[in-house]
């Protein structure tokens, strides 16, 4: 009894104590090596910094596995205290739905509008006027990532851009090498095709397809163009018999093939395997035909909650995650591109250089995520799957399969 | 008395199951997206989702595994049970290790057999590696024969336990019936097909219910096996539903395919309730 008493009293004090103090829980699906030591960079500072706690809630798997579960929590009326998302419309009918806190206060009070760059991304965290989410990182797709070790095998010099590639890949099939190295979850084959589509078809064609949502330009020579490319590549990747996006990126170390077209997490694959930028591998960004980059990544959604102590904490949170030391310490370990442009990268790698050179330079597009539903982009995905597959499909069939998506598309 | 008692039971499965399942088939006809919303859209979901390749794939996906897996596992299973029903010696530990398997998720069957399929690790390495070079056997990267590489799993897994149920059965048959037809001179395997069979008829009504339960909810081993690929040729309908609703938060698409679903299992289960309870009454 006395000790049950004495409980009791420990609750109470704690209870009182805690009315400053908030423990934090934190979903997110970053659980490989690299991504965990990133995200132990926010746990950190929210420690240090502030006087709440950083509950970490990571979800194994991945963003496919750890979605479905953050929205049911959102939905089911179990809010955690912040979650990440990517950046773009995954979370928008949440925000309709007033579940997610609204930061415009701390966002107009900080000038996130002068300070995020592209601002494009604090755009797609803006709804009605009102700013609903924190950008933390940049991540883009518009990359190519060659094994210097497999061209040299078959005695052509490392390609400068897609054409090259294309016809040096010949030469690798007869040297035994796969020149197109790709997994084969659903994903990579959709997102390939988005990057041959902005390198080939060019920005403005894509952003006619996936921002205006033109079926015509779909359907057209421009696209049929792309088609035939990626009719090509998917000859090329023939013998890549792997998963995971991770096993591919495996085979170009290895140099058992040639290329694989993949974001720029993949170079975190190539440090961990002790290669050089520049002699062990080279990295294309828009495979070397436009040098775009488009501006995926994650974000911060902070739900709605009813504790005033609570929501202060997560407003801290917030311009927390924004700060120029934050941003440089997460960045490095993540091997992505910072969102605001005036904190200082040294010591960041070649190619992420290259990286934020383009983006210095504003040659920028925002990734699908951002203009296209997630049930837009599952069709495409499922489109995608199905043509990289089964080779029975013409490059004119889904075309046409394609143009029809986009005049439907939301 | 007993049906005041019945009353919290039934008025549970009205709501929760009637209920439910009703609350699905309206909010079908909406464009509902990651959250359900009552702006009706008639049948465009219906429409699209007959209009979907992917979908049309996993319907027929279902029917080969669905019919395969009920023949195979019906005869399989009975043949098992029939041979251990020899009074054959260590029966215990052939019936232990033939019922083993069930007692492993469709996860972990998944991922056992995606390695032993592997055709780099698997069983067509270890038949190369034993000379005979030109062997080849990947089911699960080939389109047109991966949904029966999913088929031995669910085989394997599934099999040991209508085995096992058979073979409770075939116990339960007296064994005066068999004295009686050796008498007759009626050969061992008439006697099964034209005595023993007939006889065990609720114990196939069992089977056949969880067999058939099996095959509408097979997902995870998909998932585990080949997460539908290559490409779509392994898609089956749950994982249309599930991937639609929960990924590509699109509700109204996910009931409309869940629905069809539903609509699926009615016609199997209503002629055949019919049957089997309608006779009954006119007994």
């Amino acid at each position: 009894m006395k000790s049950f008493r004495s409980l009791l009293c420990g609750t109470a004090m704690c209870a009182a104590g805690a009315a400053h103090a908030v423990d934090l829980e934190v979903t997110h699906w970053w659980t490989s090596g690299g991504e965990a030591a990133a995200v132990a960079e926010f746990a950190k500072a929210f420690n240090e910094m502030t006087e709440h706690t950083w509950v970490d809630g990571a979800i194994a798997g991945s963003g496919g596995v750890a979605r479905p579960i953050m929205i049911s929590r959102i939905t089911g009326g179990d809010p955690m205290g912040a979650t990440q998302f990517n950046h773009g419309r995954q979370a928008e009918e949440l925000v309709e739905a007033g579940l997610m806190l609204d930061l415009t206060d701390v966002a107009e009070a900080e000038g996130w509008r002068d300070i995020v760059h592209p601002v494009s991304l604090l755009d797609s965290c803006t709804i009605d006027g009102r700013v609903y989410c924190v950008p933390v990182n940049i991540h883009s797709w518009q990359w190519i990532w060659l094994s210097h070790a497999a061209f040299a095998q078959a005695g052509v010099p490392v390609p400068t851009n897609w054409d090259e590639f294309v016809a040096a890949a010949p030469k690798l099939r007869e040297s035994g090498i796969v020149p197109l190295a790709m997994g084969n979850q659903p994903w990579q084959a959709s997102g390939a095709f988005g990057v041959i589509t902005i390198a080939l078809a060019g920005p403005e064609a894509w952003a006619a397809v996936s921002v205006d949502k033109d079926a015509e330009v779909a359907a057209g020579p421009v696209y049929a163009k792309v088609f035939e490319a990626a009719a090509a590549a998917r000859e090329m990747r023939q013998g890549s018999n792997v998963q995971d996006w991770n096993q591919a990126t495996n085979l170009v170390i290895t140099g058992k093939a040639g290329g694989q077209i993949m974001g720029d997490w993949a170079q975190g694959e190539f440090q961990v395997a002790n290669q050089m930028a520049g002699s062990d591998y080279s990295c294309l960004p828009g495979l070397g035909v436009n040098e775009i980059i488009s501006t995926g990544g994650d974000a911060f959604y902070f739900p709605k909650q009813s504790d005033p102590d609570v929501e202060a904490a997560q407003k801290e949170l917030a311009s927390l995650m924004l700060s120029k030391e934050v941003q440089v310490a997460f960045n490095l370990k993540k091997g992505s591109l910072p969102v605001r442009g005036d904190v200082d990268l040294a010591a960041a790698n070649d190619c992420m250089k290259k990286g934020l050179a383009i983006l210095a330079q504003g040659n920028i597009l925002p990734d699908a995520n951002q203009t296209l539903s997630p049930d837009t982009l599952g069709q495409i995905e499922d489109l995608m799957t199905e043509f990289w597959a089964d080779s029975s499909i013409s490059a004119a069939d889904a075309q046409e399969r394609y143009a029809d998506i986009i005049a439907n598309a939301d | 008395m007993a049906k005041i008692a019945a009353i919290p039971m039934i008025l549970t499965a009205l709501c929760v199951f009637v209920g439910g399942t009703l609350w699905t088939v309206v909010y079908s006809f909406t464009s509902s997206r990651l959250l359900p919303k009552a702006n009706w859209v008639g049948l465009d979901q219906y429409e699209r989702l007959w209009n979907t390749n992917r979908w049309i794939v996993s319907i027929e996906n279902l029917m080969i595994y669905g019919i395969c897996s009920l023949i195979f596992s019906l005869v399989i299973g009975f043949v098992l049970a029939a041979l251990l029903d020899q009074k054959i010696r260590f029966e215990n530990t052939f019936r232990t290790i033939i019922l083993y398997p069930f007692a492993l998720s469709f996860i972990v069957t998944g991922l056992v057999w995606q390695w032993i399929l592997n055709p780099d690790f698997g069983v067509q390495n270890i038949v190369r590696s034993l000379g005979w070079a030109s062997f080849e056997f990947d089911p699960l990267y080939n389109q047109d024969i991966v949904i029966y590489g999913i088929l031995i799993a669910g085989l394997w897994q599934g099999t040991g336990l209508i085995m096992v149920l058979m073979l409770a059965g075939l116990r339960g048959i007296d064994q005066e019936i068999w004295k009686a037809a050796r008498v007759d001179g009626i050969p061992t395997w008439k006697t099964y097909i034209f005595i023993v069979i007939p006889m065990m008829r609720p114990v196939f009504v069992t089977t056949l219910v969880l067999i058939a339960s099996g095959i509408v909810r097979v997902f995870d081993l998909v998932v585990a096996q080949t997460s539908g690929g290559p490409g779509i040729a392994s898609e089956v309908p749950a994982k249309y539903v599930y991937d639609t609703m929960f990924l590509r938060q699109n509700l109204g698409q996910g009931f409309a395919a869940s629905t069809m679903m539903l609509l699926a299992v009615a016609i199997v289960i209503i002629p055949w309730a019919y049957l089997e309870f309608g006779s009954r009454k006119r007994d």
